[in-house]
């Protein structure tokens, strides 16, 4: 190290000190909670019979849609363990890593405690520094802790290292890009934001990638497409714990670490005190002719969104095409779970089909998103503004609903494009695979406005509650829908309650128009009593 | 005189709390009018009331000849309102959001909003995130006042402005009320009120305590004497209307009601009077009066709760 860039990093060790001493208490309940939980999903695993672990691992592998959540490596109990538990832990391990960068880094700056300790003899780089180094020293304890929890449960040392030390590996990369993201944004709002849509984006890739995976002929061990390569997830995933262990993918998320922190040094010193790469740049002096009126105030607060999901759709769109490559491969549950799916034996068709009922799902996420801006809009006071001037309710809401509708629309359609594009392209038939998608496609949007419509009446009803509840309840009605329901069990009449169940299987099923227009009755009911029931209601205070 | 905006015995409750508790309001056509009192008196709860935001318990609500709840958009054609506390979409540019205001509003006056964004010296290019307090109440009064309109709500529009921008600010109002448009203003800066009030209303508590004209008003504070005599007063504190007399000898000094000027001088020539100084009552005597729990002395004959002519 030179001598400039230890005089940015003066008093580094002191700061980690005291930003300890501050988050011990939190850091604290993370290590417990994760220790705790990876101990007793363990010990349940343990607990199982070999028959019990074969049967369920071998279920796991080959249900797809069930890979999105776990990679089967064998039917060991440390292996079921990490199927069930690594997800989850993971993405808590870089929530937890992701929470301590940016409050000792963005958030510190917006309360102004970096101004007060950089007028002291502080190095410039010293509180970014000194987060990042709180974070890796936690995630360096935490390590051994996890490990133990799953020694203590009759696991194999080595597997167990590993397995912590994958999990972990996940945490250390969102270190390094919260630090990054907290020089881009200018709020820790912000920063937490783009910290939390990328690690939303590596869950994706690295479920995509063991989604598209094959399995082996044992039955019990998938061997992952290449998106899970793109995910720190999927790096840690390839360590192979408890199914002979090999490391060297860990050097990828220690590389990705480096080069974000080098980074984040970069941005640093490149911007004032305050002040994010994203933000502060000064704009138009004029709105743009589209930002006229609520419906272009609408455009303007999804632009970003849209944009996101747009690139999202499509990218798992080709990701899907390209591994469309693989499903004259599929036999034994994999194959039923397609078929069973989509209601054919046609394995191309009962691929698309699935794939697009899959894509609704996605899109009603989204929509769901989208429209609980409205009650954000009202909560952060921004509402206030619009239904001041000659904007009624009704026109504000409906400006909404339309972004909303066309959205949907649209990255059905991106959807369908990308996946016939590359799917069907692979096969030398790409117009044939679009011109069935598209329709198939647009066919999935009267579930997405139905829960739209759901979710604006309960922004109009429940203004307090709308987030919450949407959130909860969209999760059960994916659940209890055609692509878990049936693996659940669950009766017909339960199943029948998700408007998913209603959805035509096309394109291996001619679309019918009843079921469609049932559900979009439904939306216009649900849409009016939303209307009428917001007409009717105080505005809330902002707060 | 026409009335632009007229409440009688408004309430609204929130669960338990009761934020306006029989709120009398008049404002007539043309009017600038003051509204006063302490935080939490329910003086924003009433402008949002006036705007249909949220909707009355009880009593009767006329703003420009309409009901707010009911005909809040044909309503809002009519009025400009700059909030107390302005929240804007964090990634727009000032520019930008005094625009989109505008177009929500259904008019834009694109030369006056560049006359009024010269005045207030803001720059149409900074985004909102990155805006003060100050420069967000800019925006959001520039967005009002650069619309033509029959009526301004504003509330506590300069709280965070300079002193320099205050003084745009009274200058902007002035020129509104010269045009007669009418002006209601929530406010907390006497000089203010003072400078640009015909009417003041004092709310409390959920309701009207006061309402005049700024003269009237200061009539009801006691004004400051000082006396010298040959011989030193005796019984001043006998006399009605007199308080916090304070005897140094030959040299006294008191508050005194208006209502009872005349009957202590009366009882001061007794003494020999040398010198009188007095000192006129303060706006701001009259306001902390009212702010505080302690209501005033009774009110000199002549001003009624509320004036008779603006009706």
């Amino acid at each position: 190290m030179n001598a400039p860039a230890a005089r940015h990093l003066a008093g580094t060790v002191a700061l980690a000190r005291r930003d300890l001493r501050q988050d011990r208490a939190g850091l604290g309940a993370w290590a417990l909670g994760l220790s705790g939980f990876t101990a007793l999903v363990t010990t349940m695993s343990a607990a199982m019979t070999p028959r019990e672990l074969l049967e369920e691992t071998e279920f796991m592998a080959g249900s797809p849609g069930l890979r999105l959540t776990g990679l089967p490596l064998g039917a060991s109990a440390g292996s079921y363990t990490m199927v069930r538990a690594y997800l989850t832990l993971a993405v808590l391990a870089a929530i937890m890593n992701i929470q301590v960068v940016v409050r000792n880094t963005r958030r510190s700056e917006e309360e102004g405690i970096t101004e007060l300790l950089t007028s002291c003899p502080v190095g410039r780089h010293a509180p970014a520094a000194a987060a990042l180094l709180l974070a890796l020293c936690s995630d360096l304890a935490l390590t051994p802790l996890i490990a133990l929890a799953m020694t203590a449960a009759g696991q194999p040392v080595a597997g167990s290292l590993t397995a912590a030390a994958a999990i972990i590996s996940v945490g250390l990369v969102f270190a390094g890009l919260a630090a990054v993201t907290a020089q881009l944004a200018a709020t820790a709002r912000g920063a937490l934001a783009l910290a939390g849509s990328a690690l939303a984006l590596a869950v994706l890739a690295c479920g995509l990638g063991n989604l598209a995976g094959r399995v082996r002929a044992d039955g019990v061990r998938v061997d992952s497409a290449w998106p899970a390569w793109l995910s720190p997830l999927g790096w840690g995933q390839q360590t192979r714990p408890f199914d002979g262990e090999n490391p060297w993918p860990l050097a990828l998320s220690g590389a990705c670490f480096l080069a974000c922190t080098g980074a984040a040094a970069l941005m640093l010193a490149r911007r004032d005190l305050g002040s994010g790469l994203l933000s502060h740049r000064p704009g138009r002096s004029r709105a743009p002719r589209y930002l006229h009126g609520p419906l272009g105030l609408a455009l303007r607060l999804h632009r970003g969104t849209i944009a996101g999901w747009a690139v999202a759709t499509s990218a798992f769109g080709a990701v899907l095409g390209a591994a469309a490559e693989q499903i004259d491969d599929l036999s034994g549950s994999s194959l039923e779970w397609y078929t069973r799916l989509a209601g054919t034996q046609d394995v191309h068709a009962a691929f698309q089909s699935s794939m697009v009922q899959m894509a609704g799902m996605l899109v009603t996420v989204h929509t769901v998103q989208l429209l609980l801006r409205l009650r954000g809009e009202e909560a952060s006071g921004h509402l206030e503004n619009v239904l001041t001037a000659a904007v009624g309710r009704s026109r504000w809401v409906l400006g909404h609903l339309l972004v909303a509708c066309a959205s949907a629309a649209g990255l059905l359609v991106a959807f369908a494009l990308t996946l016939g594009v590359v799917g069907g392209g692979g096969r030398g038939d790409a117009t044939g695979w679009t011109a069935a998608l598209l329709p198939a496609c647009l066919a999935q949007l009267p579930s997405c406005l139905l829960v739209g419509a759901a979710v604006t009446a309960l922004v109009a009803l429940v203004p307090r509650r709308a987030a919450a509840v949407s959130w909860t309840g969209l999760p059960v009605l994916l659940l209890i829908g055609p692509l878990f329901g049936p693996d659940l069990g669950l009766p017909a009449a339960v199943r029948d309650l998700s408007p998913f169940t209603h959805l035509p299987q096309a394109p291996a099923a001619p679309i019918e128009a009843v079921p469609l227009l049932g559900l979009l009755a439904a939306g216009a009911v649900l849409t009016a009593l939303a209307l009428a029931a917001l007409r009717r209601r105080d505005l809330l205070a902002a707060g | 005189m026409t009335t632009a905006i007229s409440v009688t015995g408004l309430t609204k409750a929130f669960g338990r709390s009761r934020a306006l508790d029989g709120l009398d309001l008049t404002v007539g056509t043309g009017q600038v009018h003051g509204f006063l009192g302490p935080n939490g008196a329910g003086k924003s709860t009433t402008l949002r009331v006036l705007l249909g935001l949220v909707r009355s318990d009880g009593g009767t609500v006329r703003v420009l000849g309409t009901d707010p709840w009911k005909d809040a958009v044909e309503l809002h054609r009519r009025l400009a309102y700059v909030p107390g506390d302005v929240r804007l979409w964090p990634g727009m540019t000032a520019g930008e959001a005094i625009d989109l205001l505008g177009s929500l509003r259904g008019r834009t006056d694109r030369a006056r909003r560049d006359e009024l964004l010269e005045r207030f010296d803001l720059d149409p290019t900074t985004r909102c995130r990155a805006c003060s307090k100050g420069n967000r109440q800019k925006i959001a009064l520039i967005a009002a006042l650069a619309c033509d309109v029959e009526l301004y709500l504003l509330d506590e529009p300069t709280s965070g402005l300079d002193p320099l921008m205050e003084a745009v600010f009274q200058q902007v109002v002035a020129e509104l009320n010269e045009r007669d448009r009418t002006v209601l203003l929530s406010s907390h800066i006497l000089s203010e009120v003072e400078a640009l009030c015909e009417q003041v209303t004092i709310v409390r508590a959920g309701r009207a305590v006061r309402t005049g004209t700024v003269a009237e008003l200061r009539a009801l504070g006691r004004t400051d004497v000082t006396a010298h005599t040959t011989r030193p007063v005796q019984d001043l504190e006998s006399v009605p209307g007199v308080h916090h007399v304070r005897t140094d000898g030959t040299r006294t000094s008191f508050a005194v009601e208006r209502a009872h000027l005349n009957r202590v001088l009366g009882h001061l020539v007794a003494f020999g009077v040398h010198s009188l100084t007095s000192a006129p009552p303060s706006l701001e005597e009259v306001f902390l009066h009212h702010y505080d729990r302690n209501a005033l002395p009774a009110p000199a004959p002549g001003t009624a709760p509320h004036p008779a002519g603006a009706r």
